[in-house]
């Protein structure tokens, strides 16, 4: 039988990106379904009524929500080809520990870099320059987190890439000044097909942010 | 089978979240030295274990570090394949079920928690209250749903779902006193209030889980001194 896989995801969604790298590099075939979070569909509230939030995978019509656990879950079912996560218990450990990191940190930051100013953004910037210092020690001399290939950090982390321009623009600063390897990794990702083609293009990016900011009466 | 010595756990024992991984060792039957941290400060170890976060709970398994208490439980599981039950589920979609519901308890339920302790006046309490008991309401239907008439969510034994959530059985029962509630109510969600006792009296749980006296002593202590939530 064959399966049916939907993913319900909103364009612009580091979280979502995550889900459509993960399902190209296993080959999965899917339905991509673009939601208007202003107008939620049917499907949505009845797959994710906890939280109302993208990205859910529907699975046979069976929700998966939380993006690393749809991560995960896509990880386990197609496991076949190209394993996210390494099978070593540290490794796993040690991979999980610092999406858990990201996911505490960056979102937070990103949002506070384009939607405040004065102090409150300047620290934001500052920390985020330090969050990223981080991970490029976490990577040291590796092409990638998870080694020689992309795996579950990897992907985990780079759809926030797609933010970066847009954060640069609001904040008025180079990240590939500060932090040059985090971006050359950043790279290295966008030449693999599976994240090329799941990622989009940071100055769309921009432009959605800048609506943001204009619905939300931000300067 | 780990060698004496080779298993160590830094934390502190009112933490639920140190809790998690003592439960995952004692279900997996691995003996382990337990590094007291001293309230108000931070050892060295601590600090050089875990200088992202600095905070406890961290597994050191032949001096390498492991944090958060979710990994931790995770990392347990994969070290100890073959000593007592699986933690995760073996499915596929039932740990996704699972990590979902873990999740939500620590991204949304727990934060509800300690909002009681922090909210200001009656109306606020009130408002926090309602909200833990409709955490535990949503919690309590997916009781239902996965334990499928079985002791515990992760059916006939203790699984990551119920480490998850049955850690913070006594902060709960310490709140109920302090607040005059009831919140592990057997009217409204029946399933975790038996469930609840379940956990508590379970081998693996007995010896970690504190007597809510002893809970209720320290939360008065840390109150008065920090007019702080739980500790990590």
């Amino acid at each position: 039988m064959a399966d049916e896989v939907i993913l319900l995801d909103f364009w612009p969604s580091m979280f979502g990106m995550r889900c459509r790298i993960a399902l190209a590099a296993k080959g999965v075939k899917y339905e991509y379904k673009d939601e208007d979070l202003r107008n939620k569909s049917e499907l949505l509230l009845k797959m994710n009524p906890i939280h109302k939030k993208i990205p859910v995978l529907v699975h046979n019509g069976k929700p998966v929500c939380e993006s690393l656990v749809i991560l995960q879950y896509i990880d386990e079912t197609w496991s076949d080809k190209c394993p996210l996560l390494p099978s070593d218990p540290y490794q796993r450990a040690q991979a999980r520990f610092w999406v858990d990191y990201v996911d505490k940190k960056f979102y937070e930051l990103g949002r506070k870099v384009w939607s405040t100013k004065g102090e409150e953004q300047e620290t934001a910037k500052k920390e985020m320059i330090e969050s990223l210092k981080l991970l490029e020690g976490e990577l040291g001399d590796k092409p990638f987190f998870g080694g020689e290939k992309l795996g579950f950090l990897d992907v985990a982390i780079v759809p926030f890439s797609t933010w970066f321009y847009a954060y640069e623009m609001c904040g008025n600063f180079s990240l590939e000044a500060e932090c040059p390897k985090f971006m050359a990794w950043t790279k290295r990702c966008m030449e693999i097909e599976s994240v090329s083609k799941s990622l989009v293009d940071p100055h769309k990016v921009y432009g959605f942010v800048l609506q943001l900011k204009k619905a939300f009466g931000i300067e | 089978m780990a060698k004496v010595g080779e298993v160590k756990l830094i934390g502190a024992w009112p933490s639920p979240f140190v809790m998690r991984p003592r439960i995952a060792l004692n279900l997996k039957g691995v003996e382990y030295e337990f590094l007291e941290e001293k309230f108000g400060g931070k050892s060295d170890l601590l600090l050089r274990s875990n200088p992202v976060h600095k905070k406890i709970p961290v597994l050191l398994h032949a001096d390498r570090p492991i944090c958060e208490s979710l990994v931790i439980v995770q990392y347990i599981d994969k070290s100890w394949p073959s000593s007592g039950p699986s933690i995760l589920p073996s499915d596929p979609y039932d740990r996704a079920i699972a990590r979902f519901w873990a999740a939500y308890i620590d991204e949304k339920w727990f934060p509800s928690m300690s909002g009681i302790a922090r909210a200001q006046g009656e109306e606020a309490k009130k408002a926090a209250i309602d909200q833990v008991a409709e955490g535990l309401s949503l919690l309590e239907d997916a009781f239902g749903k996965i334990s499928k008439g079985k002791p515990f969510f992760g059916g006939d034994a203790i699984g990551f779902l119920d480490i998850a959530l049955g850690c913070f059985i006594g902060w709960l029962r310490v709140t109920e006193r302090t607040q005059g509630v009831k919140l592990l109510d057997e009217a409204k969600v029946p399933g975790l209030a038996k469930w609840a006792g379940r956990f508590c009296a379970d081998g693996a749980v007995k010896g970690v889980m504190p007597e809510t006296e002893k809970l209720a002593e320290f939360a008065k202590l840390i109150m008065g001194k920090f007019k702080a939530p739980p500790p990590q």
